[in-house]
Order: structure tokens, then C-alpha cells, then sequence
């Protein structure tokens, strides 16, 4: 951490000088690329709505860690989550609805739930506000070195099975004939972004969490003709919209979370805009 | 009814031998007492109506289904080895916004590096070389979901015979292909089929062109109902019954 600070006391920005912005300047570095290379795979798999479906559930989760009164119920989320998210794809092979409505089903199921658990016997839920809403500024030392780690783990899984989740997304007959077991890369897959989304809400919150998993690959679809152009555009724009979204919030005073959005936002206008070109 | 136009045992050339097969899904019996040799070098073409088990036959022999019977292959000198089968699976359609180019598509199949770091030299070189074969090179650039029916036919088709395998089965080439497009799909099986002495096992709704390429036809429905040349299946009582009186297209 001294050394990243140190480093960045070489810029003479005046933000970089809190120690809060360049706790959350390095979250966001960690965070930008991994979630530029994930959403490439969330949006061809059609899961985005998963992703944010995860993230209600981990408040399920978080509601009955502090139930068991666990300290840290961030742990109990994660693994709600991936029960979740097993369950889901279990239920998801065997069924023949579409994915979206039964994420809609798992997704209110779970809100429900964490909500009839965290107002059991006249409760109230501003506590877990927090995990809700989340804040990047707040990001602790401590909780950096867990999302690096995690991060790590994730993006060694990446590489090993990239070719195999693409395969899978894009055209699963094909991959099973190919010999790729579908449902296991599936359930892999899920799990991995299970996982992901639980650990970085309570530090980063869920709103700059769905757009950072969605949005970059949305936009690079629009302006990609292969897969490395599609993983190019994607990394760049997630990186972009943080440190700009960051730097925004700071001159201007608005939230982090929503500046990153917001940026986001605009480069899929633009690279919308630019589509026809590549179509 | 069965028809065992080679009789119970078969020489060497014999590449796929099946005998007695069942495959039941749930109670449900979808295939039941099928005999069929494909011998070496010879394209076989399944037909029958929608739901007449002809999917559930390839996946049985592909080994993605359980079944009852013999599922037996052979090659020259070298009897009941595990076979290479190349496959193209039916309705390949591909979502026209995924940024996957072809040459993606071939990295992703056929290496472990991953195919977002783009491709080596050497593999857009073998890419090239696979493509050669269906003369499709110019195709390696091209995003996958822009294909044309025949087109991605081709691109599927190169991609099964890398490897190149000892048996080959399409489900269903022919469908979303238009006329132009599936003359020359065949011809171009003929001569992979003829230059690597390959066989080719394919189900197809489209009877037009089998009396050209197809060196047997099947009729399934449930079982076999009638096999052998092109122009006596065609022809026969039981295919006006299986296509005219279920309401089929012929």
C-alpha cells in the first residue's frame, strides 16, 4: 500500500493527495480491467440481468449472516450467492423457460427473503444500507488486498477456460460437440461472477457493480469485429469510466458510482452512434 | 420392418456398424431396432419426418445419448478402434451482434490460448489451411453471425474436419441453405469424401439432390422403415406413407 502511495505522490493532482482517493483510485484500477474482460462474457452469455440478480441476493445473504451474528456476514453473502447461483443454473438446465424470466423469479425470491429476514420481529434494515449502496471512497487497505486476490483467482480462471466460455456462450451445441462439458462451464462461470459481485459490493456498491459488468461490453459490441478487438474495447472502456468517473466525483462532488455510470453510459452512446460503420 | 441390405457381417470397408439399437428417453421409446452399415468412403443420408428419431440416432452414435445395442467402428487393419468423428450440429445460428470472427471461432475450438489475445501466427496459418478445404479463406475475417446459410455450413464443416476424422455427420446441412448454396455444400462433401476416402453420415429434408450424392438412404421413423439406393427409397411405399399421409414436405 506505502508504495502506492508513494507512487502516487508523484502526480501532482490535488485529488490523489487524500489518502481515501487513492485507496479508491487503486480499487478502481484493480477492479476496471477484470470487469471490462467479465462483461464481454456476462453480455455474450446473456447475463446481465444475472449479475444484478447476484447482487440482491447477497443481501439475502448478508441479512442472514448478521442474523447467525456473524461479524464479518460479507462471507455468509458469498456464500448465498453461490448457492444461488447453483441453484439457478440446476434449475436453469431443466427448465425450458427463458433465462430472463427465471432470473426474475430467483431475483424477487431473493429480495423477499433477505427483506422478510432482516425485519424479522419488528428489525429494520437502514443497517445493511451499506452493503446496499456501498461506496468506492470508503474502500479500506484491507479490502483491496481481498478484491486483488480475488481478482487474481477469477482472472487465472479466465485465461485457463476463455476459450471454452466463449464457445459455450456463443454457440453451445457446437461446444458440447466439441467435447466441452457445457453445464459444468456454465455453473463455473456463474459461480465465478457469484462470487465477484458478493465480494466487491459491500466495498465498491452495486451501481458502479452492474454498469462496470455490463456496459463496457455492451459498448464494445459496437464497435468490434473479433473477439480481441471486443476484449481491447472493453478493458479501455472500463478503465476509462473509472478513472474519469473518479475524477469527475472529486472536482465536481457527485457520486463516484454514478459519475463511473454515467460514463459509461456515454461511451455506449457513442460507440452506438459509430455502429454503422462496422455493421 | 427392418432391411439389412449388407448383410450380418461385413469386410473391412465397413467403418460405422450399428446393430439393434434402442434409445428410450423417459418411458418413451424414441428408436428401436435399428441395423445400419456405413461403409468406408460412403455418404448415407437419414430421412424422415420431424420427430422420427433421426437427431436422437446421431447423438446415440456420437455417444451424447444412452442406448441399447451395438455401436460398433472399424477402420482398415485396425478393427473397433475409438473412431475420430467430425461433427456439425444442426441450427447453427449465431447471434449477428457477437464480435466472433471466424478465425475466432476456429481458435476457440481448437486452442487453449485464449482466442481474446488474438490468434499466433502458426494457428491463422492452420485456420487458412482448414478453410482451404471448403474454399472458404476468405471467410477467416468475417464476423460469424454475418454468414450466410451456406456460408457458415462451410465454416462448420471446415472446423469437423480438423482433425480429419474417420467418420463425419451432419445434422441437417442442407436446412436454411438456399439451392445454389447446397449444390455446391455437396459437391464439396463429395470431394472431401471421395479425397479422404471419409464417411459421411447426414440427415437431410431436402431429397432433391440425394439421388446424386447419396450412395444409401434411410428412412426412419421411430425405426427403419426402408433403406438402400436413393431411387428405391424415394420411390417406395413406405416413403410416399412416412411424407404424404403424415402431411410432410417432399
Amino acid at each position: 500500500m506505502s508504495l502506492w502511495y508513494w507512487f502516487c505522490d508523484f502526480f501532482p493532482f490535488e485529488m490523489l493527495r487524500w489518502d481515501f482517493m487513492k485507496n479508491a483510485m487503486l480499487a478502481l484500477l484493480l477492479m476496471a480491467p477484470l470487469f471490462g474482460l467479465m462483461s464481454t462474457m456476462i453480455v455474450t452469455g446473456r447475463m446481465s440481468f444475472f449479475s444484478d440478480a447476484l447482487g440482491h441476493s447477497a443481501f439475502t445473504g448478508i441479512a442472514i449472516g448478521a442474523i447467525c451474528g456473524m461479524s464479518a456476514p460479507t462471507w455468509a453473502a458469498v456464500l448465498f450467492s453461490v448457492v444461488f447461483a447453483l441453484i439457478f443454473s440446476y434449475v436453469r438446465s431443466r427448465s425450458n423457460q427463458a433465462a430472463d424470466t427465471l432470473i426474475g423469479v430467483f431475483s424477487s425470491t431473493a429480495v423477499a427473503l433477505g427483506i422478510f429476514i432482516a425485519t424479522l420481529g419488528g428489525g429494520s434494515f437502514t443497517k445493511y444500507n451499506k452493503y446496499l449502496i456501498g461506496d468506492i471512497l470508503s474502500v479500506t487497505p484491507g479490502e483491496i488486498g481481498l478484491l486483488a486476490l480475488v481478482l487474481m483467482a477469477v482472472l487465472i480462471f479466465w485465461v485457463l477456460c476463455a476459450n471454452r466460455l466463449t464457445l459455450t456462450a456463443i454457440h453451445p451445441q457446437l461446444a458440447s460437440s466439441r467435447g466441452i462439458p457445457v453445464g459444468l462451464s456454465q455453473t463455473l462461470f456463474t459461480v465465478a461472477i457469484a462470487v465477484v459481485v458478493t465480494l466487491s459490493i459491500s466495498s465498491v456498491g452495486l451501481l458502479i457493480l452492474n454498469s462496470l459488468m455490463v456496459l463496457p461490453g455492451a459498448s464494445a459490441r459496437n464497435v468490434s469485429k473479433n473477439l480481441r478487438q471486443y476484449h481491447g474495447f472493453s478493458v479501455l472502456f472500463a478503465l476509462l469510466a473509472g478513472i474519469g468517473g473518479l475524477t469527475v466525483s472529486y472536482y465536481l462532488g457527485c457520486s463516484a458510482g454514478a459519475a463511473i455510470s454515467l460514463i459509461l453510459a456515454v461511451i455506449f452512446a457513442v460507440t452506438f452512434a459509430l455502429r454503422k460503420g462496422n455493421a | 420392418m427392418n432391411l439389412d441390405i449388407h448383410g450380418g457381417s461385413c469386410g473391412h470397408s465397413c467403418c460405422l456398424r450399428v446393430e439393434n439399437l434402442s434409445v428410450r428417453i423417459g418411458g418413451d421409446c424414441i428408436l428401436s431396432n435399428v441395423n445400419l452399415h456405413v461403409h468406408c468412403g460412403e455418404l448415407v443420408a437419414l430421412i424422415g419426418p420431424n420427430g422420427a428419431g433421426k437427431s436422437t440416432f446421431l447423438k446415440a452414435v456420437l455417444g451424447q445419448r444412452d442406448y441399447e445395442g451395438v455401436i460398433a467402428f472399424s477402420e482398415p487393419g485396425q478393427r473397433s478402434k475409438k473412431p475420430r468423428i467430425g461433427y456439425v450440429p444442426q441450427s447453427p445460428a449465431f447471434d449477428p451482434s457477437d464480435p466472433v470472427s471466424v478465425a475466432d471461432l476456429f481458435a476457440c475450438c481448437m486452442s487453449r490460448r485464449p482466442a481474446f489475445l488474438g490468434l499466433g501466427k502458426s494457428m491463422r496459418a492452420l485456420v487458412l489451411e482448414c478453410l482451404e478445404r471448403v474454399h472458404g479463406e476468405e471467410l477467416i475475417d468475417k464476423r460469424v453471425g454475418t454468414l450466410s446459410g451456406g456460408e457458415l455450413q462451410r465454416v462448420l464443416l471446415a472446423l469437423a474436419l480438423e482433425p480429419m476424422p474417420n467418420i463425419l455427420i451432419l445434422d441437417e446441412p442442407l436446412s436454411g441453405v438456399d439451392v445454389e448454396g447446397m449444390e455446391t455444400l455437396m459437391d464439396m462433401l463429395d470431394e472431401i469424401r471421395k479425397n479422404f476416402d471419409l464417411s459421411i453420415l447426414m440427415t437431410t429434408h431436402d431429397f432433391s439432390l440425394l439421388p446424386r450424392y447419396a450412395n444409401q438412404v434411410v428412412l426412419i421413423d421411430r425405426g427403419i422403415l426402408i433403406q438402400g439406393e436413393p431411387e428405391t427409397v424415394l420411390h417406395s411405399a413406405e416413403f410416399a406413407q412416412a411424407f404424404h399421409m403424415k402431411g410432410g414436405s417432399v
